[in-house]
């Protein structure tokens, strides 16, 4: 169960900000959701059973070999500036960063 | 008929002969867009505008299209080659990045984002002479199964009854095929996103094994689920778009090393022999009680389990040995298990959106960096991507991973290996694919599962399982319920069998070729 408190910490740590009707709609929709894992968490699975992370095995034979570790300048670096919301001749430019200084 | 009616292969011959030119190809198309699209999907849009309308798009790139289409023209004027898909007009789902076109992933978050660059599968099939139409909708980040929940309104609807959703995420794909506006798409799948839509559709669509087609350009979902594939009003010109998509890219690392078949010459090979299954698990849907939270069952619609068997009795006629009571034990736990792997996933990957590099940004005045990200975040998703986040956080946290995630994985494991035993060329099935419905229902109303995201889960359930496997899978229209609405057959098949799957998806084509239910068009075409 996802209680207001955890709720609240969860979504501080996801960096949102929501109106209380979203706040209330997503609470509701996670604790269903979780309802429905129930049925995952009662499945036996034996320690023996490896994770998968993904379904297809990478075998050594259809991997393909990693890239040569090169520096190569991007032809795009323009085009990505230009979609900063604010920039400063080639800075981009944010919001006071928290911190706090150190004696 | 019209031209934008013609399939893709068709047309490519006719181009190449100079019998039409790729301007009146794409003019054709352009106005049959004209004719059923109405407007496209805006933020802040209305919901309700245009009900009779198909709204597959968001972007339109005509002018793009329109230069595209000279050039093809001119090469072929003055004798030059041009590749496979010369003059073919095509869509791409909005979460691929294509070089000056908005590259929005339905979300208010990007929704002034110009990509850069192009994403490989479409920079391969531009290579090839396709004329990229615009971008088409889709749920916002791909997070649905039926396209509602995308920032751009009015949303697709489906062309075989405007009062049904196409499906989703890949629902722009799936009704512009339908529509006529386009003859290819490109969509992707991470739990049944092509398969789905394309079924409720009535168009055919595949998803590749993962690794078979790359995923640079991508906008990310659940990275080790997301498959591009390709979707077409036939099994050929799925053939074709395929082969193109498909092979190794320097810029992916998880595609795999393998050549590609040919997916086109050997389509109409026969199928004599072929080992087809069917299983008491894929008929029967599987769904969480609300109140109890417990896991009921119950069959699925006796028309479409009919429409199922109907296929397996057409393949039979073509050869194809039919093996019933295949036994697929862990197919119930697919959604369980997406719901954890599929949320860590895409919590993580929904991240990078800050406001801080591109993309949306808040206007409201903030004290410090810490606002910035969640008024910006908490204005620029919406709910879905909201509730994916929310929930990948709380099952990757470290008291809880050891219980949900790590144990959705091993469940994985499970899944995979239901299928490695039905496919083993020396076990007890040897099946060459798996013959299921591709969806639990045809096309539900809009608006009657928008909003509860558990029911609108389970719409994937008979699909999800080829995404934890990684296996390849295609669904291809098999006839329609009494409501006129199409029904899907879905064919999942061992890693990397795509031409055994095209092939036969090919075949059932063949035999049905006469059947009166392929003479269908979608009602929004009947006066244009």
């Amino acid at each position: 169960m996802i209680t207001p408190e955890l709720f609240d910490h969860l979504v501080e740590l996801a960096a949102l900000e929501l109106s209380p009707p979203e706040a209330e709609y997503l609470r509701q929709q996670l604790n269903q959701q979780l309802k429905a894992l129930q049925e995952l968490v009662a499945i036996p699975v034996q320690a023996s059973i490896p994770p998968a992370l993904h379904g297809v095995s990478y075998t050594a034979e259809i991997r393909p070999p990693i890239r040569e570790d090169e520096w190569i300048p991007s032809p795009y670096a323009e085009a990505i500036l230009n979609q900063a919301p604010e920039v400063d001749e080639r800075y981009i430019v944010v919001p006071d960063i928290p911190h706090q200084d150190l004696e | 008929m019209d031209l934008c009616d013609y399939a893709a292969y068709q047309l490519v011959w006719m181009i190449k002969r100079k019998q039409v030119s790729a301007c009146e190809v794409l003019e054709s198309t352009l106005r049959r867009i004209n004719a059923v699209d109405g407007m496209p999907g805006q933020i802040e849009g209305d919901r309700n505008a245009e009900p009779d309308k198909i709204h597959a798009f968001i972007s339109l790139t005509a002018e793009r299209a329109r230069r595209q289409a000279q050039q093809i023209d001119q090469a072929i004027q003055a004798g030059e080659e041009v590749g496979p898909l010369a003059g073919v007009p095509f869509t791409v789902k909005d979460i691929f990045c294509v070089a000056d076109t908005l590259s929005t992933a339905g979300s208010k978050i990007l929704s002034n984002f110009v990509a850069p660059y192009t994403a490989t599968p479409v920079a391969r099939v531009e290579q090839a002479g396709g004329i990229l139409l615009g971008k088409v909708n889709l749920d916002e980040f791909t997070f649905g199964s039926s396209n509602e929940s995308s920032a751009f309104q009015p949303s697709p609807r489906n062309p075989w009854n405007t009062s049904r959703v196409p499906g989703g995420s890949s629902g722009g794909s799936a009704a512009a095929v339908a529509a006529g506006e386009g003859c290819l798409s490109i969509g992707t799948d991470t739990a049944g996103s092509i398969r789905q839509p394309a079924a409720f559709c009535g168009v055919v669509g595949v998803k590749p094994t993962y690794g078979r087609v790359s995923r640079y350009g991508l906008i990310a979902f659940g990275s080790s689920l997301d498959c591009p594939g390709p979707l077409a009003r036939n099994v050929s010109d799925a053939a074709l778009l395929l082969q193109i998509m498909s092979g190794v890219d320097p810029h992916d690392s998880t595609t795999a090393n393998l050549p590609v078949p040919d997916y086109v010459t050997d389509l109409e090979k026969p199928i004599k022999g072929m080992r087809i299954g069917l299983s008491p698990d894929y008929f029967r849907i599987t769904y969480v009680d609300a109140e109890s939270g417990e896991l009921d069952q119950q069959p699925i619609p006796d028309d479409y389990r009919q429409a199922i068997y109907r296929v397996a009795g057409r393949l039979a006629e073509m050869g194809a040995d039919i093996v019933e009571e295949i036994p697929m034990p862990h197919t119930k736990y697919s959604i369980p298990a997406y719901f954890v792997i599929s949320r860590v996933e895409a919590a993580s990957n929904l991240h990078r959106y800050d406001g801080v590099k591109y993309g949306y940004r808040t206007q409201q005045a903030v004290n410090d960096l810490r606002e910035m990200y969640r008024k910006t975040r908490g204005e620029g998703f919406g709910l879905q991507p909201k509730l994916r986040i929310l929930m990948g956080m709380y099952v990757s946290a470290a008291q809880y991973s050891e219980q949900y995630y790590l144990r959705a994985l091993r469940v994985r494991t499970l899944i995979r290996r239901d299928f490695e035993v039905i496919f083993d060329p020396n076990g007890k099935y040897r099946l060459h694919a798996l013959l299921t419905p591709t969806t639990p229902t045809t096309a539900f109303p809009i608006a009657q599962v928008y909003g509860d995201s558990v029911l609108m889960q389970f719409a994937d359930q008979l699909t999800v399982a080829a995404n934890h496997a990684g296996l390849p899978a295609l669904s291809f229209p098999c006839g329609f319920d009494s409501e006129g609405l199409p029904f899907g057959a879905q064919l999942i098949g061992p890693d990397f069998s795509e031409d055994q799957l095209l092939r036969l998806a090919r075949n059932y084509e063949l035999v049905t070729e006469s059947d009166q239910w392929r003479k269908r068009l979608p009602p929004i075409l009947r006066n244009v």
